[in-house]
């Protein structure tokens, strides 16, 4: 095991909303009892000051660093989190939980319904980032955390750090928002339903009650490699595939002829075997509903004293900078106190988990000046200390 | 570091708490000044992106961008200080720039390089040639700058827009310079207002 690794580690569970307290959702339906899977990393020092959540991005999940009984690979940023790393799990207290609706341990549309003994599948109710993050502000709670000292995601992880500092803005020191945005264009819903519609006209979705039988494997591959083109920019599929051939020369035949086709058919492959059909269903829709523009980030008169690092890539198609160049407009509008970064990368956006060099120099340092205070020692300590919005 | 007498007759201008925008600030030097020895509130705009990320080592909060379009969303009066220091003569629309600096801090501190200070003279009149001197250190063909003004041109320009001159400091190859600033000056400051 290296040095730098948090070594070996287990995914915890965390129940809740037993009824009839259950979790009522945005939507007014009620969720319960909902169980959490989450990982942590590091210790909670004494003054509790040191927790950082990380928020996992659409099909990821709470296994985000260190390595499973028995597995050879890590979790999926363990290049950030560890010893030393931009997540120093020497110093941090870092903390990852599955989304509800997932399938990765957290209540979602493959779990038992209690009241049927049988799966939800399509009786699970709709979920919202929002809904996403007030279960996980229940982990926090658990964890006796009153006050994160970083929130902290890509993607549809960005999109909680966002509602977070939306929802609970007393509570979140530090907001890192990656490769994200404060809602979806109508290019990413339009997306994310050919992802949606692609398992749903596969028979064998069974109008989502397949779990007797199976999952919708042909419309689940699809869907994800759908996701894997939106993921990869132009250039990238270049450099990783270009027009090379799998056997040298044209089959002459619908078979896979180029590597990219063989690459995106792997892909989805390998995913119906880990995740969920419902689940994607479910926080694909979770993601075209969430939005915070319009003042909703931070409301017109509050004030916040949160920090954000907010953190793009030049080649990002799917979450383009013009978002979060959005989201930064809507900071100054706020007058909060702000760095926004695009970093330059070939990877699309793919690079938030890959492309950890300049990231990593970005996040150790922001860390480190609101960890010591340095970060808001203008805003005056008492604002730190006291934690409360003003306004 | 490298101590850069523009930064510390900033320094002096800036009062203690101040909130202060610095437009094009570089590797946050002054900001770093300013947040240190003035306890200032601080916010830099850059456009580099390794001056950025410089700036993040220094703990000092900064957006990625160019100065020209990074103002618009900041309501009026938001800071004390606008700061465009060495950064105004790279500026294409400095009318409109200093307008909307003006509207989203109480004062603008402008810093530039004065083109008639008389290496610069010299080296036009007697020379014949594109002055490159200490302040301005690039060639025709590689500067920055795409604004080249003089000590009295910036006078006439404030007159001219109804800018209020509320003080000035004129830097000399060896501190401030008191007679004939637009010959001896190779740097002026203003702090202008409303």
């Amino acid at each position: 095991m290296n040095k730098d690794s948090v070594g070996t580690v287990d995914t915890q569970y965390l129940h809740f909303a037993e009824p009839p307290h259950e979790l009522v959702l945005e939507s007014g339906k009620a969720l319960g009892p909902v169980t959490l899977g989450y990982e942590t990393y590091g210790r909670l020092n004494r003054e509790r000051s040191n927790g950082i959540l990380v928020c996992h991005a659409l099909s990821g999940d709470a296994h985000a660093a260190g390595f499973h009984t028995g597995e050879d690979s890590p979790g999926w940023w363990d290049n950030m989190i560890g010893p030393g790393k931009a997540f120093d799990t020497e110093r941090f207290f870092v903390i990852c939980s599955n989304v509800i609706a997932g399938c990765k341990g957290s209540t979602g549309p493959s779990s038992i319904n209690p009241r049927t003994g049988k799966p939800y599948a399509l009786d699970f109710p709709m979920v919202t980032v929002g809904d996403m993050v007030k279960a996980q502000a229940r982990l926090i709670d658990f964890l006796g955390i009153e006050n994160l000292l970083c929130v902290v995601g890509g993607s549809m992880g960005g999109m909680q750090v966002l509602q977070w500092a939306a929802s609970y803005p007393e509570r979140v020191r530090a907001a890192i928002p990656i490769a994200t945005a404060l809602k979806h264009s109508p290019q990413q819903i339009a997306f994310n339903e050919v992802i949606r519609q692609s398992i749903m006209v596969d028979p064998a979705w069974r109008m989502g009650g397949y779990y007797d039988q199976g999952q919708p494997r042909n419309g689940l591959a699809i869907a994800r490699m759908i996701g894997h083109i939106t993921f990869m920019s132009d250039q990238s599929m270049e450099q990783k595939f270009s027009r090379r051939l799998r056997n040298g020369n044209y089959g002459f035949k619908f078979a896979t002829d180029f590597e990219v086709e063989g690459y995106l058919r792997y892909r989805g492959d390998s995913f119906v075997k880990r995740f969920d059909a419902n689940s994607y269903l479910y926080i694909t829709k979770a993601i075209d509903y969430f939005d915070l523009s319009d003042g909703r980030l931070i409301p017109e008169g509050k004030r916040t004293s949160t920090r954000f690092l907010v953190i793009s890539f030049q080649s990002d198609w799917l979450y383009p900078s013009y978002q979060s160049q959005e989201i930064v407009r809507q900071l100054k509008k706020r007058q909060v106190e702000a760095t926004y970064c695009e970093l330059r990368s070939a990877y699309g956006h793919d690079a938030f988990p890959v492309d950890v060099e300049e990231q990593t120099m970005l996040i150790r340092h922001f860390l480190e000046s609101t960890y010591s205070g340095n970060g808001g020692r203008y805003e005056g300590d008492l604002r730190w200390k006291s934690g409360r919005t003003t306004g | 570091m490298e101590e850069r007498p523009d930064h510390r007759v900033i320094e002096g201008i800036v009062e203690p708490g101040s909130r202060v925008l610095d437009l094009g600030c570089g590797k946050g030097e002054l900001l770093l000044l300013l947040s240190q020895g003035k306890n200032a509130r601080i916010q830099g705009i850059e456009l580099n992106p390794k001056a950025v990320q410089e700036c993040v080592k220094g703990g000092l909060s900064v957006f990625q961008s160019d100065i020209e379009s990074g103002l618009s969303e900041y309501p009026d009066q938001s800071f004390d200080y606008v700061i465009l220091n060495q950064s105004m003569q790279e500026v294409k629309n400095v009318d409109y720039l200093l307008q909307e600096a003006l509207r989203v801090g109480g004062r603008v501190i402008v810093g530039f390089p004065n083109f008639a200070h008389f290496k610069a003279r010299a080296m036009l009149f007697l020379g014949g040639r594109a002055p490159i001197t200490e302040a301005l250190p690039h060639r025709w063909h590689d500067t920055p700058n795409v604004r080249f003004l003089s000590i009295r041109d910036f006078e006439a320009f404030c007159r001219h827009k109804g800018l209020r001159i509320v003080r000035t400091v004129y830097l000399g190859a060896h501190g401030t310079v008191v007679c004939l600033p637009n010959v001896l000056a190779r740097n002026a400051i203003f702090v202008l207002t409303k």
